[in-house]
Formats: C-alpha cells, sequence, structure tokens
C-alpha cells in the first residue's frame, strides 16, 4: 500500500477538524471566556509586572518606560544586614508548624475515629471547626486581651500563683511560640477533615476481621488505622514542606511591633512594610521574586519526591 | 464479638475523652469568655471575674458600638463585600469550572495549564498592587472583589463535582435542541446546590474576615470593612493602654470612662458571629469540599 504524506495537507485538515470542534462547542468556551480573562488579568500581568524587579520603577513612566538596572536590587537586598533574619524568622515558624502543628490534626482525627458514632463525635467534631470561621483579627484581638500584662486571665494567673507579669505580645522571646500555639488552636479541626476522610474510606472489615482475631484497640490504630492514612500524611507534608519559605503577611502583620522585629520580621511583612508604607516598589519586587524562585524550587523538588514515594504527585 | 477489656485499651480511652474533653474547653471558653464579657459590666471587666456567665448583665456595649462609632457602618460595608462578592465569586468559577469538567473540550489543556502554573507562581504583591491601581480599581470596592473573583481550590472542587454528574443527562438534553448554556443553567446548576453551598460559603467566610486586601486596597476610612475596623480598635486599645501604663493621665482616663474590654469584646464578637451562625449548617458537605480541594489532577 502506498502512503502519500502531505505535511501541508494534514496540517490544514487539523485546523479544519479544530476549528469545526470550536464551532461545536462556542458556548462552553464563551462560559470559559470570564475565567480566562481573570485569570490573564490578575494572575498573569502581575507576572509579567515583576520585570520593574530588574527596573526603578517610576509609577509616572509605567512598567515599561521605567530604566533597566540589572540585579541591583537583587544585590541590595542579599547586602541588607536583616537578610539572613528574614530568611531564618521565615524558615523557623515554617519549621515550628511542621513540628508542632501538623502532626495534632493527624493525632485528632485518630481519637474521633475512636469515638462511637452520635451526638457527642458530631458535638466535638463541630466545635472543632469552630476556630477556622473565626477572622484573623479577631483570634489576635482575644490573644491580646487574655494575654495583657495589666487585665488578661493569663496574667491574673501567674500572680495569683507569684510569678512575674509577662509582657508576651512585645517579648520577642513569645512571638514564635504564641504563633504557633494560635495556629494549632485555629487549625486543629479543620486540619483533621482531610484524615478523617480517609480514614472513613478504611474498609470495615479489616477492623472486623482484627476484632476476631483479638487485636486490641491500639493495635489496631497502630496496624490498620495509621497505615491507611499515611499515603495522606505523606502528600500533605511534602506539600507543606514545599511551602517552608513562604508565610503570608497577614497573621504576623497583626502580631508585630517594633518590640518584637527580631523574631517577627519574615521576608513578607519586609516586602509589605518596604514596598508599600515606604513605596519602594522594585526592590520589595525583587525580594518577592527571589522568594518564590526558591519556593517553587523547592516545590519542584517535593513533588519529585512525593512522585517516588507514593505515586501521585502534586503535579 | 470479642470484648476488649485490655488495659491498653482503657488507657487510649482514658487518653482520647481526656483529649476530647480538653479539646472542647480550649475552644469553646475563649469564645464564651468573650461573649459574656461583651455582656458583663465595666467593673466586672475590670476586676478580670468573668469566665463565661456575665457578670452584672448590661446591653451598654452594644449599644454604644451600635450607636457611635465605625462599626454600623463597617458591618454594612462587610455584608455588601460578602453578597455582591461571594455572588461573583460562584459565577466566575461555575462558569468556568464547566467547561473545564467537559471531556474532548478543545483547548482544555490550555484552559487547564493557564490555571495550573498560578498555584506555583505569582508575581507578589506589589505587581498586583501597581495593576490595581492601574485598572482604576484602588479604593473602591471592587479592589476587593475582582483580584480574587476566582479561587483556584474553588474552581478544581466545582470541576470536580461537575465531573461527577452522569454525562447521560446532558447528552439527552443536547438531542433535545438545548444548547451548551441552556444545559448548563437547567440542569447542571440546579442539580450542583450542595457544590454551590460548600465553595459560597468558602468563599462567604473568605470575604467576610478579609482585612489585608482592604488596609492595602483602600484609603477611605468610610469604606472599611468589619474586620478592618476590629483590628484598628483593638491596636488602639493596645496603644491606650500602654499609655495609661506609662502614667498618661487622659489615657488612664479615657479606658475608666469606658468599658473598654466590654466594648473590644462586643465588636469582637459582632465580628466573628455570622459565620459561627451559619457554619454548623453547611458542615455536612465540608468534608466531600475539603477533600476534593487537596487532590488535584
Amino acid at each position: 500500500m502506498e502512503v502519500t504524506f502531505n505535511k501541508k495537507e494534514t496540517f490544514r485538515t487539523y485546523f479544519k477538524n479544530f476549528w469545526k470542534s470550536m464551532k461545536k462547542t462556542k458556548y462552553l468556551h464563551l462560559l470559559a471566556l470570564p475565567g480566562v480573562l481573570y485569570y490573564i488579568i490578575f494572575h498573569y500581568i502581575p507576572m509579567y509586572g515583576v520585570i520593574i524587579a530588574f527596573k526603578d520603577y517610576n509609577f509616572r513612566k509605567g512598567i515599561l518606560g521605567s530604566e533597566w538596572v540589572g540585579f541591583k536590587h537583587f544585590i541590595r537586598f542579599f547586602e541588607n544586614p536583616f537578610f539572613w533574619r528574614l530568611i531564618r524568622n521565615t524558615i523557623l515558624i515554617n519549621v515550628y508548624q511542621i513540628i508542632f502543628v501538623f502532626p495534632l490534626p493527624i493525632i485528632f482525627a485518630l481519637f474521633l475515629n475512636e469515638l462511637r458514632d452520635g451526638f457527642y463525635k458530631r458535638f466535638v467534631q463541630t466545635v472543632s471547626y469552630l476556630p477556622h470561621f473565626i477572622s484573623l483579627p479577631a483570634i489576635i484581638g482575644m490573644m491580646v486581651m487574655f494575654l495583657s500584662p495589666t487585665d488578661g486571665v493569663i496574667n491574673m494567673i501567674l500572680q495569683k500563683m507569684g510569678l512575674p507579669t509577662i509582657y508576651f505580645m512585645a517579648d520577642p522571646k513569645w512571638f514564635r511560640p504564641l504563633y504557633i500555639i494560635s495556629d494549632i488552636w485555629q487549625h486543629l479541626g479543620w486540619g483533621a477533615i482531610i484524615y478523617i476522610a480517609a480514614l472513613s474510606n478504611v474498609n470495615p472489615e479489616l477492623y472486623e476481621g482484627a476484632v476476631i482475631d483479638g487485636a486490641t484497640r491500639v493495635q489496631m490504630m497502630r496496624y490498620i488505622s495509621i497505615p491507611s492514612i499515611m499515603p495522606t500524611i505523606v502528600i500533605m507534608l511534602l506539600l507543606r514542606i514545599g511551602h517552608i519559605m513562604s508565610l503570608g503577611a497577614e497573621k504576623v502583620l497583626l502580631m508585630q511591633s517594633p518590640l518584637n522585629y527580631e523574631t517577627s520580621d519574615v521576608i513578607s511583612t519586609y516586602v509589605y512594610r518596604r514596598g508599600l508604607v515606604y513605596g519602594e516598589y522594585s526592590y520589595t519586587t525583587a525580594i518577592g521574586l527571589f522568594n518564590s524562585l526558591i519556593n517553587l524550587t523547592i516545590l519542584i523538588i517535593a513533588n519529585k519526591i512525593t512522585k517516588k514515594v507514593t505515586e501521585t504527585g502534586l503535579f | 464479638m470479642v470484648k476488649d477489656n485490655s488495659l491498653s485499651t482503657k488507657i487510649l480511652t482514658l487518653i482520647v475523652h481526656t483529649t476530647m474533653i480538653f479539646v472542647l474547653i480550649v475552644t469553646l471558653y475563649p469564645v464564651l469568655n468573650v461573649f459574656a464579657s461583651s455582656l458583663s459590666s465595666a467593673d466586672a471587666n475590670n476586676r478580670g471575674i468573668v469566665t463565661i456567665f456575665p457578670i452584672g448583665f448590661t446591653l451598654d456595649s452594644y449599644k454604644m458600638i451600635f450607636t457611635a462609632g465605625a462599626v454600623p457602618r463597617a458591618f454594612k460595608n462587610s455584608v455588601v463585600y460578602t453578597v455582591i462578592g461571594t455572588f461573583i465569586n460562584l459565577i466566575l468559577t461555575t462558569s468556568f469550572a464547566y467547561p473545564l469538567s467537559r471531556k474532548n473540550l478543545p483547548l482544555k489543556s490550555f484552559y487547564t495549564w493557564l490555571v495550573i502554573i498560578t498555584m506555583y507562581f505569582s508575581g507578589g504583591l506589589i505587581p498586583l498592587f501597581i495593576l490595581v491601581k492601574n485598572l482604576g480599581l484602588y479604593d473602591t470596592m471592587w479592589a476587593l472583589i475582582l483580584p480574587g473573583a476566582i479561587h483556584t481550590t474553588n474552581l478544581i472542587i466545582m470541576r470536580t463535582f461537575f465531573q461527577n454528574i452522569p454525562h447521560e443527562l446532558e447528552e439527552s438534553a443536547y438531542l433535545d435542541g438545548a444548547n451548551e448554556f441552556v444545559i448548563f443553567t437547567r440542569i447542571v446548576l440546579p442539580l450542583s446546590k450542595a457544590a454551590l453551598a460548600t465553595v459560597g460559603l468558602y468563599y462567604a467566610v473568605g470575604h467576610w474576615n478579609s482585612w489585608f486586601n482592604a488596609m492595602i486596597f483602600l484609603s477611605d476610612q468610610r469604606k472599611f470593612p468589619l474586620q478592618l475596623v476590629l483590628r484598628d480598635i483593638i491596636m488602639l486599645a493596645q496603644i491606650l493602654q500602654q499609655a495609661a501604663e506609662a502614667g498618661d493621665l487622659s489615657a488612664r482616663q479615657e479606658l475608666g470612662l469606658i468599658n473598654a474590654k466590654g466594648v473590644k469584646y462586643a465588636t469582637l464578637f459582632v465580628s466573628m458571629v455570622p459565620m459561627l451562625a451559619v457554619y454548623p449548617f453547611v458542615q455536612k458537605y465540608f468534608v466531600k469540599g475539603v477533600m476534593i480541594g487537596s487532590l488535584k489532577d
């Protein structure tokens, strides 16, 4: 059989077919259009905007018109005496979150799994979600009030015990513990949902069989529950590690004051302060870009590991 | 059934129940204490004796925040931003999620990549700020609504939900002469109430609790949402208190005149009550939503 392959011809039929199927699905593309425009305008235009990291951005000249300055802003950041402090604070809070905040929802889910279905279980579960629905200003507001050196309940207890008053919110030593403890309070129940879901998918026959074999509850937890949620734990952990260099400004800003900068100042708050408060647009965009490139690198490595370990990567 | 009476089980049961009771107390106490303090007299608040029941019951703090100052206006602003914002979120999210859920859609992988890339890379705070200024959105309520019009996680939740709707329904409607737009609005959306409720609540919580965007994109105080006002009240109270501790007499007087703690707690409680009132009713859908949100393919 003779096959004639005409490149031009296949190209044309390809486009013809493509156009035909586009026409057939025109309403679907019309539906997608606002979403596509949203992503282009509010995500891709700012990505294009990062070129001001290599320029001296001037509001009147605009992004295109401003002058190129190469890596000036990056070098300025690396030579900044606060560079290592910002990196250390950002990473340390993340590391403490992984050590202290990450495992607790898993334990909570396992414990919840030990309760019999019924009102009590549902009540605990509902209550545990509650802090997730409270805003950060409200959470930090409560914290400030409970920890107040003059009329906060914690210091009152300390006084009754004859201990000295602690200025929690102003003391750099207390910034990280308070950040972590309030994180645990806010995310314990909500963070457990994914593990609760994973536990509910475990085949009940496994437990029934174990009961017949005379296994204790602890053994069932050890040999059935934990192994069956292990893939979820590994994925969540690697996902979490992928974000070790990022920390949003929102919560830190609420807890921060010049008194505790030593431990509280992180990359995102520095970008906010120098960028939006002092108007150093190009410099802080360079810092943000540096930060996201490191993040991206860590994420790609974490993803590679996830794929190896669980065969289900993040992307 | 073999009864499990081992010592380890008894210890486990003890630990589990102790933990659960601890979680209940630690979660509920602060919220109940805030509520009780907001209803207590200045004297009781200053002596720090309020636990979870009001002492010297009074509605003065609520009267105060709702008759004067920024709270009523900010509350109204927050309601407006939450309602309009969530409405726009849902329209954009569902209308984009539906095409993404359809198999064999030409350009589908282009659309998917367009979305996925933004999950791992972004321009950052300053370029977004410049964009909002250049678009003329600065100091308008649209600056709080448009930049976050779609959250990718919620988009994925909606898409996965749409994927699970039996395709035969859509096909038979198509044969009856309905176009894709009609199928989407008349068949798919009415079948998706559970997903709409979940995603709608996620968006609504986000709008109601947000303050950072308002702080950077709004300068007119009359447009401030409640959470930003709350933050200012708490910060101001901090400053007043520090001044009073440092011996500033006028600050000390000002603190004494008003039930400062009661007012702060009342504002706090007002800021959290709408979301706390709603979530127990939508919570049966959460598990599904969170689970889908954490999967990507």
